[in-house]
């Protein structure tokens, strides 16, 4: 038994089985992040006023990470391209890039999310707060070092963009001074939660389709040779959610760096 | 299992470069394994998904049969089932085999989930769609048959996740199947976990299947199986994909958030100054617990339409075929399915009249409720004058779906006063509202269930259920469910509130006397009478059950087409073997042309000449 139209189109439809497939995926991703970037402007809506952070996050890194998607997503229209034109070794050069541009992505992403990691917020019993780095937290020792400074108010340290030269230095802070610490963790307040959640999420999908890319790279000349067209479409379905993914983080960039 | 892949013509030409994928089964004896636990075929996956879901609302049906003995009778311990319970869950949750209010509350919040996730939209739609859909339209097959194991699989998972909870210590979740934050995220207890992994898993599997479903109504259709001329089930069943496409991810998203809350600590739906047990909570705040609401019932209100519209189908394919005359306003009812569909999408707030949202938005939603049950009067008035001026005949399937049409009625119209915001204040979380949704889901979608297990099952298996004890299962399901939720709406009203562990005795008039609005003894007195008729329709399924079993290897044979039906689920060999269809399919006429001049036997099949006998193509 064969399934009809999985490689060749169906005429009144003009489209074959798989792509109908991956659109309404697609559909449904739409959903899924609609849902959460709805969620983003309902808390950020209802956050007090002068608390929702601004600055947080290195827009140099941001564009970075865009300008590697944005070649990446061209890099698959290429490797299709190669494929419609039966050029393997192309389409061989092309995704290498791709894979390439993924894993690069999130690497700059990881340092980012270490860059949070090792960020603290120190109240201090005096009531001021310290803020940096963390550069020297030996438990043995009865202080510890960050890079950073001091702000007397807390709501200093929610809008970085409207502080111009903000001096950085290194801090030491005696132990007995802290009343509470915290690191600029998903728990560290709502703008963090919804950060590592839209953009890990967004990884995860960076790494999902990665993953189906590499198989079809690595493995993919069994197929390649008995049915190039089965191939090609194989490409084109997972270039269409490559590029989905690409298009999630256009919206992430100016939503979360940018604003 | 036969061999078709000979007789059946190639849509394409099938060169050995193909021949890796779905088939390679049927060159050899396949495997148990192969067979039934990683089957391709649409129709194994489609009674994997019935047995699973069978299983699973008999599961629920005994959690709400314990429920319903504390609620009659508070405190004491269950008979029978206590002392094996209390070893189940513990002696903490279950003190002398006795259900504490902690475990009422696992009970009503699984309760909830394993009807809705677990039965009634794995029969419903994966089971009923599975079987019947390809079929229907003159497909070999889903549209991508790996894709729909892993739906399955998925499923099975979910399902397996929820049930481990009760064994966690601290319990399942216990925070009702809605899973309102802040609570579902302070009551301590890991159950809430796995139960947004549990409902991750099933989102995924419903994802799955409404991805193939619809790809395979739009891409598989049988030469001349025009949109209009599709049977009005699979037009249902293709609307309920689409809820499920795009419903559903909402309420992942909610659920990916609730798990972050829960495991990271995050503040996404808890406000800033939460207490708990009188202490600040060691939480950020600044979240929203009407976030969550929004988004469940973003997903939760077209589920509502997941549920009741394949059962819908399935009445209207039986109503078609048992008044042996065309549906009335065939077209009529394609729009009104699409229009529910879409309106589904935008009544979803009225679930939140009490939550203070606002007045205008209230307003709203209100409105657009009362614009939906205009396409489900439609729906409703089509089926009942499909009935006017037949030669109706009367058997199983059709008794469930005649008893489908009021029942589904009630809980369609008592919904009215529940959709607008003024009458709702006072009906909110009172045992009205269980007792409306319970009209539209329980003698409503399952009824409609019911009918189509007696319908389809000779198709599956070449033999008919036993008719006497179908009658008989009927009458007394008929009976009992409404003695069961009839009483529940006057309670309601009354003011009895759903949710409390003790059935209301702590406001009733016996205990608070004096007290204004206490709930009088004659409304007390009903809850000991429910429990009384759900013990009776507990019973009343043990003849389904038998029947069921019996009937696999000695109910009475029957050919191919016993209930001389038009559509083209019945013009394939019995069972149908892997690729359905001996010749390809050629559809002719529109689905129920039923007393049409001309034809031996008053009827007209969908495709014409008629696809296959057994033997014609060998």
């Amino acid at each position: 038994m064969d399934i009809p139209y999985t490689v060749e189109i169906r005429p009144d439809t003009g489209i074959y089985n798989a792509k109908v497939g991956i659109w309404l995926f697609l559909a449904s991703e739409v959903m899924l992040f609609g849902g959460l970037f709805s969620a983003y402007v309902l808390l950020r809506v209802g956050s007090l006023p002068g608390e929702w952070p601004h600055g947080w996050l290195d827009v140099r890194l941001g564009a970075l990470n865009t300008v590697l998607l944005a070649l990446s997503a061209i890099t698959t229209l290429l490797a299709w391209a190669a494929c419609k034109t039966r050029q393997f070794g192309k389409f061989k050069f092309f995704h290498a890039c791709t894979l390439l541009l993924a894993l690069s992505f999130l690497c700059v992403k990881s340092y980012e999310y270490h860059d949070k990691w090792i960020h603290y917020e120190i109240k201090l019993k005096d009531g001021t707060f310290a803020d940096g780095h963390m550069v020297e937290n030996d438990l043995k020792e009865d202080y510890l070092v960050i890079h950073g400074r001091i702000v007397t108010d807390e709501k200093a340290l929610y809008d970085l963009r409207a502080q111009k030269d903000i001096k950085l230095a290194e801090v030491k802070i005696p132990r007995a001074s802290i009343a509470s610490m915290q690191n600029y963790s998903p728990r560290h307040n709502t703008f963090t939660a919804i950060y590592f959640t839209l953009t890990g999420l967004h990884a995860l999908h960076i790494l999902g389709g990665s993953i189906v890319i590499f198989y079809l790279w690595a493995f993919g000349g069994a197929m390649w040779k008995t049915d190039p067209e089965r191939f090609t479409n194989r490409i084109e379905v997972s270039g269409l959610f490559w590029h989905f993914v690409d298009l999630v983080w256009i919206f992430l960039f100016p939503v979360l760096y940018l604003t | 299992m036969e061999t078709t892949v000979e007789q059946f013509p190639p849509f394409r030409e099938a060169g050995p470069q193909h021949g890796h994928d779905d088939h390679g089964h049927e060159h050899h004896e396949p495997s148990f394994w192969s067979k039934y636990i990683f089957s391709t075929d649409h129709k194994v996956i489609g009674i994997q998904y019935g047995f699973t879901a069978l299983c699973f609302m008999l599961f629920g049906f005994f959690l709400m049969l314990l429920m319903r003995w504390q609620i009659a009778h508070p405190g004491l311990p269950v008979p029978l089932f206590g002392p094996l319970l209390e070893k189940i869950v513990g002696p903490v949750m279950a003190p002398n085999g006795a259900i504490s209010p902690d475990l009422y509350n696992s009970f009503g919040a699984m309760h909830g989930t394993i009807m809705v996730f677990l039965g009634v939209v794995p029969l419903a739609f994966a089971a009923f769609g599975n079987y019947v859909v390809p079929l229907m339209i003159g497909a070999p097959d889903m549209a991508f048959p790996r894709v729909n194991m892993a739906s399955y699989h998925a499923f099975f998972l979910g399902g397996v996740v929820m049930l481990t909870s009760f064994f966690i210590p601290g319990g399942a979740a216990q925070a009702g199947w809605t899973s309102y934050s802040p609570l579902a995220t302070t009551i301590p207890t890991d159950g809430q976990a796995f139960w947004l992994v549990g409902m991750i898993l099933l989102i995924t599997s419903s994802l799955l299947g409404a991805v193939n479903f619809i790809a395979t109504i739009i891409q598989l259709r049988a030469p001349g199986m025009t949109w209009m001329r599709m049977p009005w089930f699979v037009w249902t069943q293709f609307v309920t994909a689409f809820l499920l496409l795009l419903a559903f991810p909402p309420l992942e998203a909610a659920g990916l958030l609730q798990l972050m809350d829960n495991v990271a600590h995050t503040s996404f739906f808890l406000p800033t100054g939460l207490a708990v047990g009188g202490q600040l909570a060691n939480v950020s705040g600044g979240g929203s617990p009407l976030l969550w609401q929004h988004l469940f019932w973003f997903l939760g209100h077209p589920e509502v339409y997941v549920l009741i519209l394949p059962g819908m189908g399935i009445v209207a394919e039986i109503i078609a075929n048992n008044t042996r005359k065309p549906l009335w306003g065939y077209k009529s009812l394609v729009y009104a399915v699409l229009a529910v569909g879409f309106l589904s999408f935008i009544v979803w707030a009225h679930h939140m009249y009490l939550t203070g949202m606002g007045q205008k938005i209230a307003t709203f939603f209100q409105a657009t409720t009362m614009i939906i049950s205009i396409p489900s009067v439609i729906i409703l008035t089509c089926l009942f004058l499909s009935l006017w001026g037949g030669s109706i005949r009367i058997n199983t399937p059709m008794l469930f779906a005649l008893g489908w049409l009021p029942m589904f009625g009630i809980g369609g119209l008592t919904g009215l006063p529940l959709g607008l915001a003024a009458a709702d204040l006072y009906l909110h979380d009172t045992y009205y509202v269980i007792a409306h949704f319970h009209y539209v889901v329980a003698p409503g979608t399952i009824f409609a269930l019911f009918a189509g297990i007696y319908f389809w099952f000779p198709k599956m298996t070449g033999r008919k259920m036993n008719e006497f004890w179908g009658r008989v299962h009927f009458w007394c399901s008929f009976v009992f469910m409404n003695l069961v939720f009839m009483p529940m709406f006057a309670q309601g009203i009354k003011g009895m509130l759903r949710r409390m562990s003790d059935g209301g005795v702590n406001y009733s008039a016996a205990r608070v006397p004096g007290a204004i609005d206490a709930l009088p003894g004659s409304v007390m007195e009903m809850n000991s009478w429910i429990f009384a008729a759900a013990v009776a329709l507990g019973i009343a399924q043990i003849p389904f059950i038998i029947n069921l079993f019996w009937s696999i290897k000695h109910g009475e044979k029957v050919g191919d087409n016993p209930w001389e039906a038009t559509t083209i689920d019945w013009q394939t060999p019995t069972p149908p073997p892997h690729g359905n269809f001996e010749v390809e399919p050629r559809i002719v006429r529109g689905p129920y042309e039923y007393s049409a001049p001309g034809h031996d036997g008053g009827f007209a099949p969908q495709s014409e000449p008629a696809a296959t006998t057994r033997n014609a193509h060998h």
